[in-house]
């Protein structure tokens, strides 16, 4: 099997010039290429966001700081935001989806590969576009959620929101024809005999993910349209000393927004959902709980968007509708955290570092969920809106959740994906000191939240414990940053001399596993009859099958 | 199976960005002289002779599958080319429209119905436009006798679109020329 893998003309051929590889990759519509440009995508965009991340935390360490001034300031925070969610969390997400999902269900490729090589350059350039605002006049500056009338010419005169909303909207496009393109691919590849009940979780998150994108895309690109009407047609949308609306924006984006954090979310559950069973070598608790409580997350998701607007002053029937359906969402997500607690109950757990991760994720998560809980009760939320107390909520949940998803996915599929695994001893230290970093950073957020200090403004005066607490969680950030080169040292040595993987080193259940690492150009020349959930299992097991 | 699948999901997303759309045009509605502007600017019987040619290149489309399905491949390329005139006319016709508009001195950025007017109607023209192009190829392959057997099924996927483009339309014209007589 080894020999096999490592005889691999199409991806491995040591006589091929890199030029020529490259040439190779770029005009691949392979869903394996595909996913891997994806991933590289996510992880140029991580290491901008990261600096930019590291120069605001930079700014922020001493009080009365001019490191960087105002306008640098909105800018890099602006951009921060922006990268970090449409050109790292979605990219990476999309990225492991294309290239997983067609191997979990035998498949040998996507539904449509040209228009999956499509949507991966669509988001690319929509990538490039954005940050050409930089040398374009300036970056955009008014946050990643883009507020009316601040988002218009007379507030924000540079080019960068213009740019800001191309690039969305490209990138938009791409999200959209990729989300066609699994949901197509999942309901109509499948190997014989996986129905939709025994589809793996991952594809089953992916599944509904890919319609959350369907819909709440548009919205998005709905508004971007019109605030690109607004500001170079001098259209009235949002412009309210022209008799525009500030709060459609805000109603357009955040029907938009809210399930968009939920599709930065579902994938993730869906890789911890794979690696909470492998790492206890156990089946998954409550697999139809786990499935239908996503879909319920879904619904959900276009329920809740007006609890990002409790401060605009909506009424008390509205935001006391808004504040109920927002503590509901805690009932399915709770659901799922109970699943993966149960299934590691009884377990032989392995704590790889994989394991790890999701099991930090476990807590974390927590953390971000009940400090959402907090902000859905309408009195806290008017007192901690636009302070650091959200600004740690949100990172609990995107960090916590949606990061450790995709870092706990690539310890896991990296030895699929590269044939070699990644290593372990250095993969532990990146673990511990990037939580550590973490916490540091942002759990003492949450005190400069209550204290009342504002998000998005540049600098702060000396006040009593602001130094200090922000001294320290800039060093956490630092931590984080010098984890992160940790990971890429580990990924670069691991390529060339990381262990040889096989095709199945995690005694895994599932179908990709099945298969050579790093899989030939056509995925499966023969699969396992499919009779139940975890068909590798019983491929393996023949006298165990599984009975579901 | 796939195609057309594909295009269902493809026009599921389109429709919520119209719907968007038509949100914000009814959110602007309650500035309250929309009502007034409509009956100022927009000519309703002459829009409305246009929406029927648009709404009858939806048979003629629905004539030329029938036709590629009964292998007639002769009567499916004069349908196909009846459709895309009758798209050509009720573009022509929206052109007409903003040109009269325009001379009015009702611009995109002259209120906020002529910023949600020209938006609403310039999307839904955009994709009747996009439709048009595809019609072309399809009439192009058509020609070069890509479809001679009835087995593709590039027709019906287009058809999909084709048809939603319509309907879209009649919620728009329903929306901005016939509500605000009966509101």
């Amino acid at each position: 099997m080894i020999e096999q893998s490592e005889n691999n003309a199409t991806v491995q051929d040591p006589y091929q010039p890199w030029s020529g590889r490259i040439l190779q990759c770029l005009s691949s519509v392979d869903h394996k290429e595909i996913g891997i440009m994806y991933l590289i995508m996510a992880l140029l965009f991580f290491a901008v966001g990261g600096t930019e991340a590291l120069l605001m935390r930079t700014q922020l360490a001493i009080a009365d700081n001019h490191f960087l001034g105002p306008e640098a300031y909105n800018q890099i925070f602006t951009m921060h935001g922006v990268t970090m969610i449409f050109f790292v969390a979605m990219p990476a997400l999309f990225g492991l989806m294309v290239y997983i999902i067609p191997l979990m269900i035998g498949a040998n490729d996507m539904a449509f590969p040209r228009l999956n090589a499509f949507s991966f350059w669509i988001t690319f350039f929509g990538g490039q576009l954005l940050y050409f605002s930089f040398a374009a006049g300036g970056a955009p500056n008014a946050g990643w959620f883009n507020y009316a009338p601040l988002n218009e010419t007379f507030y924000s005169h540079s080019n960068g929101i213009n740019y800001y909303c191309m690039g969305l909207l490209l990138a938009g496009i791409g999200s959209v024809t990729t989300a066609v393109n699994i949901v197509v691919t999942i309901l109509t590849m499948r190997v014989e005999g996986m129905t939709l009940r025994r589809l793996p979780l991952f594809v089953w998150m992916s599944l509904v993910n890919s319609f959350l994108v369907l819909a709440a895309l548009p919205s998005l690109n709905a508004a971007l349209s019109m605030l690109l009407l607004d500001r170079l047609l001098d259209a009235h949308f949002f412009r309210t000393a022209a008799g525009g609306s500030a709060l459609l924006w805000q109603h357009l984006f955040w029907v938009f927004g809210h399930p968009e954090v939920y599709i930065v979310i579902l994938p993730a559950f869906g890789i911890y959902s794979e690696v909470f069973q492998v790492f206890s070598q156990k089946k998954i608790f409550g697999y139809a709980f786990i499935a239908a409580s996503t879909v319920a997350i879904a619904l959900l998701a276009f329920g809740v968007w007006v609890h990002h607007m409790f401060a605009v002053g909506l009424g008390n029937t509205i935001t006391g509708f808004f504040a109920a359906s927002s503590m509901l969402i805690g009932i399915p997500t709770g659901v799922k955290i109970f699943s993966w607690l149960a299934t590691m109950y009884g377990g032989r757990i392995k704590l790889t570092v994989s394991m790890l991760f999701a099991v930090a994720f476990l807590i974390e998560f927590t953390i971000g969920g009940l400090s959402g809980i907090a902000f859905s009760i309408v009195p806290i939320d008017l007192q901690l809106t636009d302070t650091y107390f959200v600004v740690a909520h949100m990172h609990y949940v995107f960090v916590g959740g949606t990061v450790f998803g995709i870092f706990a996915a690539l310890f896991y599929w990296f030895p699929k994906m590269s044939g070699r695994m990644l290593d372990e001893t250095l993969g532990k230290w990146f673990f511990w000191l990037f939580v550590i970093g973490f916490n540091l950073t942002f759990f003492l957020q949450h005190f400069l939240g209550l204290m009342g200090m504002a998000r998005r403004v540049y600098t702060y005066p000396e006040i009593p414990y602001y130094t200090i607490l922000n001294m320290l969680s800039s060093a956490g950030a630092y931590i984080m940053g010098i984890a992160t080169l940790l990971l890429l040292y580990n990924v670069y040595r691991s390529l060339k001399k990381g262990k040889i993987a096989g095709n199945d080193p995690w005694n895994a259940f599932t179908l990709e596993w099945y298969t050579a690492s790093p899989p030939n150009e056509k995925n499966f020349d023969d699969v396992p009859l499919v009779s139940s959930r975890r068909a590798l299992w019983d491929f393996k097991n023949p006298d165990n099958r599984d009975e579901d | 199976m796939q195609n057309k699948l594909m295009m269902k999901l493809v026009v599921g997303s389109e429709a919520i960005f119209f719907i968007a759309l038509i949100i914000s045009y009814l959110f602007f509605w309650r500035t309250g002289h929309f009502q007034r502007e409509v009956a100022e600017h927009l000519n309703i019987k002459l829009t409305g002779i246009f929406t029927l040619f648009l709404l009858s290149s939806s048979f003629t489309f629905w004539m030329a599958e029938r036709s590629y399905k009964n292998q007639k491949d002769r009567s499916m390329k004069i349908w196909l080319l009846t459709t895309i005139v009758l798209g050509l006319v009720f573009l022509a016709g929206q052109g007409h429209e903003y040109y009269t508009l325009l001379q009015e001195n009702l611009t995109i950025s002259k209120s906020e119905f002529g910023s949600s007017f020209y938006t609403l109607t310039g999307f839904h023209g955009l994709h009747v436009f996009i439709g048009l192009i595809i019609l072309t190829i399809l009439l192009i392959l058509a020609m070069r006798g890509i479809f001679r057997r009835n087995t593709s099924t590039v027709i019906s996927t287009i058809g999909i679109y084709w048809h939603f483009v319509d309907a879209v339309w009649v919620v728009v014209f329903t929306v901005i020329y016939i509500l605000p007589y009966i509101l």
